[in-house]
């Protein structure tokens, strides 16, 4: 099949960008999304001529690398997929499709469709964790955690700090992130006794970096492709009035 | 250079004690005096810059990814190792020792892997206080699942994700010492040089990926932790931007590199759909716990799956291992499946895979326990397929997948470069010639949480370090040495693209230097990548500029790399002239077809130095000896 494509360029952060048209021609259906690109971008260098830059690495859904909006949607049209888990099978012959970067005022653009994804970062680094040094931990089977709390621990644990939340809401709020890792750590006994620092700390980084507050639209739910719930959302709530009841 | 691997004496199970107490301290007030230096932050770098960070050592960590947590460790989807004994069924250090000593084919060090084992009991405790939602039963306890080529139950896991809790683990540690100020952590950096002051390792040379700029960094010690080389068969279940050039840059400056011909091909991937394919998908192979790989017994029978009876079907690692049956290790299941694909019964269009048969577990089982299990692999193998795993047999088929080889380092993990100290996939210490399933994450682990924050601390106690600043004759050197490369890069302005390249010399190593190798084919391979490397220097095309993100650049500085370094494994692998776990000469076989050491001849790490590009570098051999585990043909049947 070909393919008309409306790509996003930008030259630096400082840069103004624009859209450019680029004509994917012969795409087979078995091709990934990103392959499709790389055979483009694989034409262009032929040329002479820069290569589109866009971020991906694990090319199987897992490291939250890559960060494409497709036709106005993060990570493409398919549920609970990242734009590398996204194949040409669902396009078809003549489709026109614009690939724009991650917008938000807290993921500044790089270079073309690469953002720069660190608040993230800070927001983990602010509280996202349990204090335990290497060393004294003890034995793996000295707290009995129940199945179905684990479970659901892991299930917010599976969040791939993409960033495809961010990029999903009009807010641009880093909610649905924050509230994954918030909600782990609530869930399980060994994030107790940092919960209320954690909750706190984390939110009012956010804060900081310039994302927005939730106004519970669901568009983050929709678009995450571990499709984390916004039940996570309602959790850290009530993690941050507890926080704030309770603090002395 | 005579290769000292500084073993501790006295008996196996004291050696890790005795060493601890023996080597040096460095006094708690003057540790914050010492920077050191981490790159690379998957379970071996972010455990080791977050350990250092926690007892109060200046670590300056770096990655080429945008964040720490995207290291490549985050794939890892099966489990991880342990020496718990949790299930009552018989296991213990030794029997994970000797399980791993045999599952790499006596090609490893005793005194290591005996470390790694004992060490894998920690390794569980520290990552359920980081709060690792490993996988639980019913009454709240940790579940265990026996893995590749295992007889006992001594895997932990966190469904298909094991990797990815457990950097995530390592991940939120080492942020938390960002935050503490005690790492300071570089991202989107590129390692691109060694600088080696007065014959130590004390700095490295960094491309900042977004802004072009070469950056200097000087440090007291260096740990590299930048993971394996499998990118240099082009496919590979390797993220995209794993590379080789952090471990090539350190040996061109000194450091051996042992044993690369070593590497590993995992046997369940999903087979390769056509030419535009820019990786391997691997599906853990915990799925051989419960799915049955078979061919049909017809040479060329094109039916489909559901359409040949059993009777017709060849389950042919049961036939031929019945007491392992799918659960051989991995390089015995990957070389059967070759075979069968060879005689011509392999399935599918291209006939380069074999099944993975689910439809007995279902009926035994139900639906519901494989969803439960195994869920999210059947959901990614549809949507690379677009088939349903519930309903139709998988097809794989092998794929590269780990790199056993790596920089040579002795028991402190200290390269042949005083302070160079290497971990995880980047060294090549402990699986020998073959790595079991679930030893990996153990592996990066143990050595970045347990081993290294004690052995640095050795060496910095045990040597004088005067005052190096970046501004010193040895840092010029290597930036310009740097600059000179990428200024090389861009001007040969060709009209070759550098993917096609890389797409070419892949199939060279996997054609000649892949699953089964013989002289002929070795020595074909010799010949090509030179012939290649030289073309890349003609003809290749690197647009852009140098001050500026540019992946056509980067990209194609790691390319150059392994056209350099393919050389390199090729030759081990000609040089060593015996059959060893993944390192497999058709030359040296058993009559059964089995892989045939020669161990009077090859019980050594070949450990190899640089003499330059295109010169035939010298080999050291380190002797390897068993002492508890005698060498016996490993036999799976």
């Amino acid at each position: 099949m070909n393919l008309k494509l409306r790509i996003w360029r930008q030259a630096g952060p400082a840069a103004a960008g624009r859209l450019v048209e680029y004509a994917a021609d012969h795409v087979s259906p078995d091709m990934s999304f990103l392959e499709m690109l790389d055979v483009v971008n694989e034409g262009l260098t032929k040329k002479g001529e820069e290569a589109i830059a866009f971020d991906s690495d694990c090319r199987e859904g897992i490291c939250g690398t890559c960060s494409l909006v497709i036709n106005g949607v993060p990570h493409g049209p398919d549920r609970g997929t990242t734009a590398c888990q996204l194949h040409m099978r669902r396009f078809k012959d003549g489709d026109s499709v614009t690939i724009e970067p991650w917008r938000a005022a807290a993921f500044p653009v790089v270079k073309d469709l690469i953002v720069d994804r660190s608040a993230f970062d800070r927001i983990i680094a602010a509280g996202g964790y349990v204090s335990v040094n290497c060393g004294g931990a003890p034995d793996g089977n000295a707290i009995p955690i129940p199945k179905d709390v684990a479970d659901l621990a892991m299930d917010s644990a599976a969040c791939i700090g993409c960033g495809a939340c961010v990029a999903a809401c009009k807010n641009a709020s880093a909610h649905l992130f924050m509230s994954a890792k918030i909600s782990q750590f609530a869930l399980l006994p060994q994030g107790h006794p940092e919960r209320h620092r954690r909750v706190t700390a984390m939110i009012a980084q956010a804060d900081g970096e310039g994302f927005g507050s939730c106004s519970n639209e669901g568009e983050c739910q929709a678009v995450c492709p571990k499709e984390i719930p916004i039940s996570n959302i309602a959790r850290m709530t009530r993690e941050y009035v507890k926080a704030a009841l309770l603090a002395k | 250079m005579t290769l000292d691997a500084q073993i501790p004496g006295g008996a196996i199970a004291e050696k890790w004690d005795r060493h601890k107490f023996e080597m040096k301290l460095v006094n708690p007030a003057n540790k914050r005096k010492y920077t050191i230096i981490v790159v690379g932050t998957g379970l071996a770098g972010a455990s080791a810059a977050a350990s250092l960070g926690e007892l109060g050592y200046n670590v300056l960590n770096f990655c080429i990814q945008d964040s720490p947590r995207r290291a490549h460790s985050i794939a890892a989807q099966g489990g991880i190792n342990a020496a718990k004994n949790y299930q009552n069924d018989g296991d213990s250090v030794y029997r994970l020792f000797y399980d791993t000593v045999k599952g790499g084919d006596y090609r490893s060090r005793e005194a290591n892997v005996y470390r790694l084992a004992q060490l894998s009991v920690n390794i569980i405790d520290q990552c359920v206080a980081q709060g690792v939602p490993f996988a639980r039963e019913y009454g709240g306890l940790l579940d265990n699942r026996s893995f590749g080529g295992a007889q006992v139950s001594r895997t932990f896991y966190a469904r298909g994700q094991t990797g990815q809790q457990l950097l995530l683990g390592a991940y939120q540690s080492l942020m938390r010492q960002v935050h503490e100020k005690s790492v300071k952590l570089f991202a989107r950096r590129e390692m691109l040089d060694l600088v080696v002051v007065d014959g130590k390792a004390r700095g490295i040379i960094a491309r900042n990926l977004s802004t072009g700029e070469i950056e200097r960094y000087a440090g007291d010690a260096v740990v590299l932790a930048t993971g394996g080389y499998g990118t240099v068969y082009y496919l590979s279940t390797n993220a995209l931007n794993s590379n080789v050039t952090a471990a090539w840059r350190a040996h061109k400056r000194g450091a051996l590199f042992a044993n690369p011909c070593f590497t590993q091909i995992h046997p369940t991937c999903i087979p390769v759909s056509g030419d535009h394919q820019s990786k391997l998908t691997l599906m853990s192979e915990s799925l051989r716990n419960d799915g049955r790989v078979w061919v049909p017994k017809q040479k060329g029978d094109k039916r489909r799956p559901d359409q040949i009876p059993e009777d017709e079907r060849d389950y042919y690692l049961e036939r031929k291992y019945p007491s392992f049956g799918n659960l051989v290790p991995r390089d015995v299941a990957s070389r059967n499946a070759k075979q069968a694909a060879d005689e011509g019964r392999g399935v599918g269009e291209s006939g380069l895979a074999v099944y993975l048969d689910f439809k007995d577990a279902i009926n035994r089982l139900g639906v519901d326990v494989i969803k439960e299990k195994y869920g999210n692999l059947f959901q990614m193998y549809q949507k690379i397929t677009d088939e349903d795993a519930y309903k139709v047999p998988m097809r794989i088929y092998p794929a590269i997948h780990y790199t056993m080889g790596g920089l040579w380092v002795d028991y402190n993990l200290m390269s042949t470069v005083p302070g160079l100290h290497v971990l995880g996939e980047a060294n090549f210490s402990d699986h020998g010639a073959n790595r079991l399933g679930a030893s990996a994450l153990m592996q990066g682990l143990a050595d970045g949480y347990f081993v290294i924050p004690y052995t640095i601390g050795h060496y910095l106690a045990s040597v004088t370090l005067p005052k190096v600043t970046t501004d010193h004759a040895a840092f010029k050197d290597a930036s310009e040495n740097v600059q000179g490369r990428i200024t090389k890069l861009l001007s040969v302005k060709g009209n070759r693209g550098i993917r096609e390249i890389h797409r070419e010399l892949g199939r060279i190593m996997w054609d000649d230097v892949g699953m089964a190798r013989t002289d002929a084919s070795l020595r074909r391979a010799l010949q090509a990548i030179p012939k290649l490397r030289d073309e890349f220097w003609q003809s290749v095309s690197v647009p852009g500029t140098p001050d500026n993100l540019n992946q056509s650049l980067e990209y194609a500085g790691r390319v150059a790399d392994y056209l350099e370094f393919a050389e390199l494994l090729a030759l081990d692998a000609l040089e060593r002239r015996e059959s060893c776990g993944g390192h497999f000469r058709e030359e040296s076989q058993t009559p059964e077809g089995e892989a045939l050491r020669d161990d009077a001849n090859f019980t050594y790490a070949a450990a190899w130095e640089f003499t330059g590009v295109g010169t035939k570098p010298t080999v050291h051999k380190e002797p390897l000896t068993f002492e508890e585990v005698h060498p016996t043909q490993r036999s799976y049947k």
